[in-house]
Formats: C-alpha cells, sequence, structure tokens
C-alpha cells in the first residue's frame, strides 16, 4: 500500500473514532452525578432558585440531553468547543492556553523514559546476571509499582525539601521576565522533577521491554554474523541490536501515549503544573463538562496523532511494515 | 439624632491595635512583591457572589464605603464619615473627595447607588440588602439608603468582602452583570488592580498609584498562586516559593509551619467570616423528624472527645449557630454534654427501641469533601459513638463537592456534615439556615434540613430589624436556645483557620474580615524585601 493510501485510510478511521470518543465522553461525563449549576451556586454562596434556573437556561443545560449533545456536536464541527462554565472563559482558549505545558511535560517525560529506559535495558541485556542487570530489575519492579502521585511526593521531599534543589511547584518563578535564555533555563529547572516523575513508571517498563528484546536481538544469528565479521562490540549493539530491539519499545511508546496524558493529570496536580491535566482535574471537581469534552477532545486527538506517528516510526524502522 | 464616625476618631482607635501599632513602629516602606495563596475562581467581582475565592482578590481590587477593625466597630473607607439615623431607616454615607477608580474616571455616590442595586438584585446573599428601597445621590459625594425598616446589618452590609464599589460607566452598559466580561477583567476602585487573571493558574494585582488613602498600598504587586494539592502547599510555604497563606485550614499544618523559622501564624482575622463545621439532620425524615431522637444524638456525639482526638484539643467546641467570635453569641444553651443514659431513655421514650440484634434504626451520613479531621474523621467517630446507644451509621463518602451538594441540596441525606459562614452579621449568613420560607429544595446551603419553628421565624424577622442593640442582643441569645435545644443542627466547632506568613512581612489583616479586608498596610521590613 502506497505511503499516501496509507495516510487517508488511517485518516477516516482517526475521525470515526473521534466521534466515537466526543459521544462516548458527553455521556458518560453527563450520567456522573453533580449538578453544575448547583456547583457555581456553591462557589456564589448560595443562590436563588431563580438564579439557578438561568444559570442553567444560560448553560443550556435545561434542555433534554440529546438536545445538548446534538448542539455540542454542532458546535464542535465549527470549531467552537463551547464555554467554560467554571473557569468563565472559551474551551478552545483555556485548552489552546494549557496544551503547551503538557505537551513539554509529555514529551519530555517520554523522551527520558525512552532513553534512559533503553539505556537501562541494554545495559542489562549486555550482562544479564551481572550487578548492573540485577539493579535494573529492581528499579524496574518499583518503578513500576508505585503509583505516579506517591513517586511525584518522594521526589518532591527528597529533591525539593530535604535537598533543595528543584522547585515545589509552578513552571516558573513568579516575576521573572517570560522571555529569553534566562526564562527557558528556569523553566527547564521546574520541569525536572515532575519529567522524572511522569517519566518514572515508563522508564521501568521500557527497561524491560528493551532488556527483552535486546537479549533476543543479540543471540540472534545476524549478531553472530556480526561479530564473526571483526565489528567493534559497540556497533554491534548499537547499530544492529539495538534497531531491532526498539520496534516493540516504539509500539509500546506509541500505545501509552493516552496512558502518560492521563499520569499527567496527578503529576501536574502534584507539581501545580500549568497543564491540561492540572485543568482535567479541576473541570472534574466542578462537573464543568465542556472544559472536560474539550481536554478529552485534545487529548483523542494528541493520541491518534502519537499512534500515527508510532506506525509512521513502526513503517521507519522495519521495511517489511510497509506493505501493510 | 444621628451617630457619626469620622476618619480622625477612627484613626485614633486604631492605633490602639496590635497590628496598626506594630505596623506604625517599623515604619512601613513602600515595594515589593507578595506571593500567596490563591484559590480557584470564576471571577473576581464580590458584588455577584459571596466566597474567599474572589473575596479576597476582590476585596484588593475594590474598595467598599466601610471597614472595620478587629473589635467590629466601622471604619472610614471609602466612606470618611458616615450617619445612621436614630430609626435605623437611612445610612448617609459622604464619600472621600478626590477617590478615582483605576480607569482615572471620579468615583461618585451614583457609583454606590448603582452597585448596590447590582448587589441587592444579584448578590446570593438577599436579606443582607433586602430593605433597602432607594438610595438617594444628593451630591457626588453624598449617598443616602433609604431602607423601609430599621437593618441593623446595613453597616456590617458595607464591609469590603460585601460591598464593593463597581464602576456604573462599565459595569452599568446594560449586559447581564452575571457574565458581564469585566467580572474578569474589572475596573476596580481599590489599592490593587488587576494585571493578569489565569483562572485556575494565578492572578496578578499591582499596586494602584492613585488610591484614595495617601501612601497606600505599600506593596507593588501581589501574585496569587493556586496550588490545590494541600502537600505541596505546605512544601511551598517551607521554600518560600509562596510567603503567606491567608487561609491555613488544619491545626496539624499550623504546627508543621510553626516550626519553620521564617513563618509566623496568626489566628486572628476570621470572626467576621464566621465558619462553622456542622452536623445538619434532615428534619423531614423519620426518625430524625423526632426531636428526642435527634436530642439523643447529640447527647451522644461526646464533641469534647471527638476535638481532643481530631484536633489535637486546639479548637474550641461551637455550641449556637453563631460563631463564637461574634458579640451576639451566647454560651447560655444546652451544652449537650456528653450522656449515653439520658440518650437511650430519649431513643426508648421516642418509640425507637432496641432490636433483638441491639439495633435501633439505621441512618446515613454525608460529609462534605475536605479534611479528615473537619469531615469523614467525625463520621468515623459518630460512628463509633452512636453504636453504643444502637443507633448504626453508614458513611456515605461522596468523592467531589457536586456529588455531596446534590444530595445535600436535593434534600437526599439523614445527617450531613457541613461547613457554614456567619457572614459577620445573623441576618447575613444564619437566618437562610433557619427561617421556614428558605426550605428551597435543590438550593444549597438554604434550609435543607426543613427546619421549621415559627417561634424562630418571629424571633429571626424580629431581630432583622430591631435598632436597639442590647433588645436585638436578647432576641437572637432566645433564637439560638432555641434551635439549640431543637437540634436541627448539632454544632461541632469553628473552623480553626489561621494565617501563616513570612516574619519579613508585616501589617496582616487581623480585623474581623481577616484577609478578605484590604491588603493595603502589609509591607515587607527593609532587609526582607523581595
Amino acid at each position: 500500500m502506497s505511503a499516501a493510501a496509507w495516510f487517508i485510510r488511517r485518516l477516516i478511521h482517526a475521525a470515526g473514532l473521534l466521534l466515537a470518543v466526543l459521544v462516548l465522553n458527553f455521556v458518560l461525563i453527563h450520567l456522573a452525578p453533580g449538578d453544575p449549576a448547583v456547583v457555581i451556586a456553591g462557589e456564589m454562596g448560595g443562590a436563588s432558585t431563580e438564579v439557578m434556573a438561568k444559570i442553567r437556561a444560560e448553560y443550556g443545560l435545561d434542555q433534554p440531553l440529546v438536545m445538548q449533545l446534538l448542539a455540542y456536536l454542532g458546535r464542535v464541527l465549527t470549531g467552537d468547543l463551547g464555554f467554560s462554565f467554571y473557569f468563565n472563559r472559551p474551551v478552545t482558549a483555556l485548552v489552546a492556553e494549557r496544551m503547551g505545558p503538557t505537551a513539554l511535560l509529555v514529551a519530555s517525560a517520554i523522551v527520558l523514559a525512552l532513553v534512559l529506559g533503553t539505556w537501562l535495558g541494554i545495559l542489562a541485556a549486555r550482562r544479564p546476571r551481572g550487578l548492573a542487570a540485577q539493579l535494573v530489575s529492581v528499579f524496574s519492579v518499583a518503578g513500576f509499582a508505585a503509583p505516579v502521585f506517591w513517586t511525584g511526593m518522594m521526589l518532591l521531599l527528597l529533591f525539593a525539601s530535604t535537598l533543595p534543589i528543584f522547585p515545589v511547584s509552578g513552571m516558573a518563578d513568579v516575576g521573572r521576565p517570560k522571555l529569553g535564555f534566562a526564562y527557558a533555563l528556569d523553566v527547564l529547572h521546574h520541569l525536572v522533577l515532575p519529567a522524572m516523575t511522569l517519566a518514572m513508571v515508563y522508564m521501568a517498563q521500557y527497561s524491560r521491554q528493551s532488556r527483552a528484546g535486546m537479549l533476543a536481538a543479540l543471540a540472534a544469528d545476524y549478531i553472530r554474523t556480526a561479530r564473526a565479521k571483526g565489528l567493534g562490540e559497540l556497533r554491534v549493539v548499537y547499530r544492529h541490536a539495538l534497531r531491532n530491539a526498539l520496534i516493540p519499545v516504539i509500539t509500546i511508546a506509541g500505545l501509552q501515549f493516552g496512558q502518560v496524558l492521563a499520569g499527567a493529570v496527578l503529576v501536574e496536580t502534584v507539581y501545580s503544573w500549568p497543564g491540561l491535566g492540572r485543568l482535567a482535574y479541576e473541570s472534574i471537581l466542578r462537573r464543568d463538562s465542556p472544559t472536560l469534552l474539550g481536554i478529552l477532545l485534545g487529548s483523542a486527538l494528541m493520541v491518534i496523532l502519537a499512534n500515527l506517528l508510532t506506525d509512521a516510526a513502526y513503517r521507519l524502522a522495519d521495511p517489511r511494515m510497509r506493505g501493510t | 439624632m444621628t451617630a457619626s464616625i469620622g476618619r480622625r476618631g477612627a484613626i485614633a482607635a486604631a492605633a490602639t491595635l496590635p497590628i496598626a501599632a506594630h505596623a506604625q513602629s517599623t515604619d512601613p516602606r513602600r515595594g515589593g512583591t507578595l506571593v500567596t495563596l490563591g484559590g480557584t475562581t470564576r471571577h473576581v467581582n464580590p458584588a455577584i457572589q459571596s466566597g474567599t475565592p474572589a473575596g479576597i482578590p476582590g476585596t484588593q481590587i475594590f474598595a467598599s464605603p466601610l471597614r472595620f477593625d478587629d473589635k467590629w466597630n466601622p471604619q472610614p473607607y471609602l466612606a470618611e464619615k458616615w450617619e445612621l439615623a436614630a430609626d435605623g431607616k437611612s445610612l448617609t454615607l459622604h464619600l472621600v473627595k478626590g477617590a478615582v477608580f483605576h480607569d482615572g474616571a471620579p468615583i461618585t455616590s451614583a457609583d454606590v447607588a448603582f452597585s448596590i442595586a447590582v448587589i441587592q438584585k444579584n448578590h446570593p446573599f438577599k436579606t443582607m440588602l433586602e430593605p433597602v428601597e432607594t438610595v438617594e445621590t444628593p451630591d457626588p459625594q453624598t449617598a443616602i439608603i433609604r431602607m423601609s425598616r430599621a437593618h441593623p446589618a446595613i453597616l456590617l452590609a458595607m464591609s469590603p468582602a460585601l460591598c464593593p464599589i463597581l464602576p456604573k460607566h462599565v459595569f452599568g452598559d446594560g449586559r447581564d452583570i452575571l457574565t458581564h466580561p469585566a467580572n474578569t477583567a474589572p475596573v476596580g476602585s481599590g489599592p490593587f488592580r488587576l494585571t493578569e487573571f489565569k483562572p485556575g493558574e494565578s492572578i496578578t494585582i499591582e499596586r494602584f498609584d492613585r488610591f484614595f488613602i495617601p501612601g497606600r498600598p505599600y506593596l507593588d504587586k501581589i501574585v496569587m498562586r493556586i496550588i490545590t494539592d494541600p502537600p505541596t502547599q505546605l512544601l511551598a510555604m517551607e521554600r518560600q516559593e509562596i510567603v503567606y497563606n491567608s487561609f491555613l485550614t488544619t491545626v496539624r499544618d499550623a504546627e508543621r509551619l510553626a516550626k519553620q523559622a521564617h513563618i509566623q501564624i496568626i489566628d486572628k482575622g476570621f470572626e467576621g467570616i464566621g465558619a462553622l463545621n456542622w452536623l445538619a439532620f434532615n428534619t423531614a425524615r423519620k426518625p430524625l423528624d423526632d426531636k428526642r431522637v435527634r436530642q439523643a444524638l447529640a447527647y451522644l456525639s461526646d464533641r469534647a472527645r471527638m476535638l481532643k482526638v481530631l484536633q489535637a484539643g486546639k479548637v474550641p467546641q461551637a455550641l449556637t449557630p453563631i460563631h463564637p467570635g461574634s458579640p451576639l453569641y451566647t454560651t447560655e444553651v444546652n451544652h449537650f454534654e456528653y450522656d449515653l443514659k439520658k440518650a437511650e431513655a430519649l431513643l426508648d421514650e421516642a418509640g425507637y427501641k432496641k432490636g433483638a440484634d441491639g439495633t435501633r434504626f439505621k441512618i446515613t451520613i454525608d460529609p462534605i469533601p475536605g479534611t479528615v479531621e473537619a469531615t469523614t474523621g467525625i463520621a468515623e467517630f459518630l460512628r463509633g459513638q452512636v453504636k453504643r446507644a444502637g443507633v448504626e451509621l453508614e458513611l456515605r463518602v461522596s468523592p467531589d463537592f457536586p456529588t455531596w451538594a446534590q444530595r445535600v441540596a436535593g434534600q437526599d441525606f439523614d445527617l450531613a456534615i457541613d461547613a457554614v459562614f456567619n457572614w459577620a452579621d445573623p441576618v447575613i449568613g444564619v437566618h437562610r439556615t433557619y427561617l421556614t420560607r428558605n426550605i428551597r429544595k435543590g438550593v444549597i446551603w438554604s434550609n435543607t434540613q426543613s427546619y421549621s419553628n415559627p417561634k424562630v421565624d418571629a424571633l429571626l424577622d424580629a431581630a432583622a430589624g430591631e435598632p436597639d442593640p442590647a433588645k436585638r442582643k436578647a432576641e437572637y441569645k432566645e433564637f439560638q436556645q432555641i434551635v439549640v435545644d431543637d437540634v436541627p443542627i448539632l454544632f461541632l466547632h469553628p473552623f480553626p483557620y489561621t494565617q501563616a506568613i513570612h516574619k519579613g512581612l508585616k501589617g496582616a489583616p487581623t480585623s474581623i474580615w481577616g484577609p478578605m479586608s484590604p491588603w493595603d498596610e502589609m509591607y515587607w521590613e527593609a532587609a526582607e524585601r523581595r
């Protein structure tokens, strides 16, 4: 199949998937107990029956659910994600504002997890019975088992309180001009702990995956041939074995993109990182369905895009896949 | 005959206050940034909603006619003097000359009249300005509030958190005030102007150089950062990323922060807000429709032990619907000290005898989501207490506020743990919970207990319009005695709010409104300025 045909087919699948995500999320959110008008009234300190009726009418909450769904789908098709009940702003603006910090956090975490996880896997595979392999194994089990919020709190306690190296919260120091190299460094300083927290669990998984892949690759005939030809060990490992060992890691990384986004909800809450995850958390607590739907739509788009990129990377890494 | 207080007298009185005296002694100077904790809010306009997340920034952005000291005395603010008529039916405000809004337009009596009309129509506290008939504006500096009857709460209703003065030329453009874009980008009248509003992230305000009190405010800038995770809030305070937490909610956190060399804990400034934690009874449901059952549960609750266990004995009991910090509070009520025998006798008398399995009846309890010691911890404690008398208490934990609010507002509960504010005068924040006419299904913080007592209704209506302070106090005393005895609510404790503040930061707000009053007196000591 040509690349163009493959791409068009994937786009059609993606559109169907997005529609399903929209409808399912809309229904699920509206099935949850809790009335947004009561939440707004609660924040107001109470409200009369008339004011609550006005709030419901204002946001179309007095309409039957099917009508609300159809109206929502209609708006989404025109690029309007609605107006946030709680944050009092257009959802598109809110999501766009928070997308950057989340993308930075998630991309950093994935890169960190992929690079370090793969390297740890290689380290363990080269001497499967060595001390390094045992340590990587312990790290993998611990990293995989620890809940992400717990890891976040522990890293905070260790590196922001006991050893005050990194900041506790936020994306940048208050009052610092938001431009220039100094600002970039400041963001990087604030990024280390959240990205490390988010990366930890995936790093553990990738190290196990790459270790297994590497062990299989290193035992393959073509590696024996490469060694017999007199190639250096580093060249054998990193040039020949790694390429094949990476295919399952890439696949898993693509599939797990959605999970990384879900993990960002907790990490962003613990570190007050101003991203979509924290916005999602606040929106859930306040039944702000337009915002939540906008975030979920944005997340779905990112996951679909990540899957597309994964497939593209897969086709690049393994020429046999180009025929599918 | 009128009662008049002017700026000079008030300044003399203020000089006796500990914080004011402290502020004077260290020579406040301008400059510096204050980074504090903020709350998530839809907007910053306190004219149309109550609560601290909007109220704290709102009281910095908007000035009000009056402010209060820590002894409940009104002080001049936008009104340099005022007169309350002897019959209590009119309040005349004389505005400071030369005061301007943040856009440079003069603040006039027309803006006061407009703001009062907006608040009367849109603020959730309907009783706050209910008797106001008109606001006359004989000249740009004078506003006369005319009322249908005496309304002693009117002075407290002029407080910063309750009566922000809005610019008529901005908010009066005919658009719906509830969704007006200026709610998130306001032109204010207070000591600070809004420069950045990032919902759920931060609110930044900066000094307004043309503020009507010369030399104030002292701080250049205040950044209210929104950190939702409580442990992170504490760490940020310890690391000095945050230097002021104006609403610390637990004794545990206050004790932890007090150990930091750079932090001071202040336990003043929460009398006006008057936050109470209580146990509400749904009096419309069996078996709680029987007063004897409610009294029995009150006798079983052992609040003294509960506070010792959950609050390390550092929080006092609340005995009545009125906050212990209010001058209207009385302790001359039934204290319902723990008495298992009396409780069992009352339950027997009400016809709820123990069954073969030792159980009399089963009821549910819905704690409002919050800190363990003020919500689920209390529910767990009570479960053990009432079981001794054969009452089964089933805990229904709500994952979030909307779930809880739907149950309570919908009157779908037996017992509910709730946190409710007095808002200084009972007319503003107390009446709503007990008046029969305020039983409104679906409306949170109305009379969700479905409590009805004609005598209480009559007392509250009388006290609302009673101009004689002594008579009013007596009426509220009787009200407290009846309500405590009827037990539509069992009062647990005032919220142990404290302020945690960097020691280099002076002039913390300790009036009855505390953090919900202007922070124009706060400043950094020279050596600590940042």
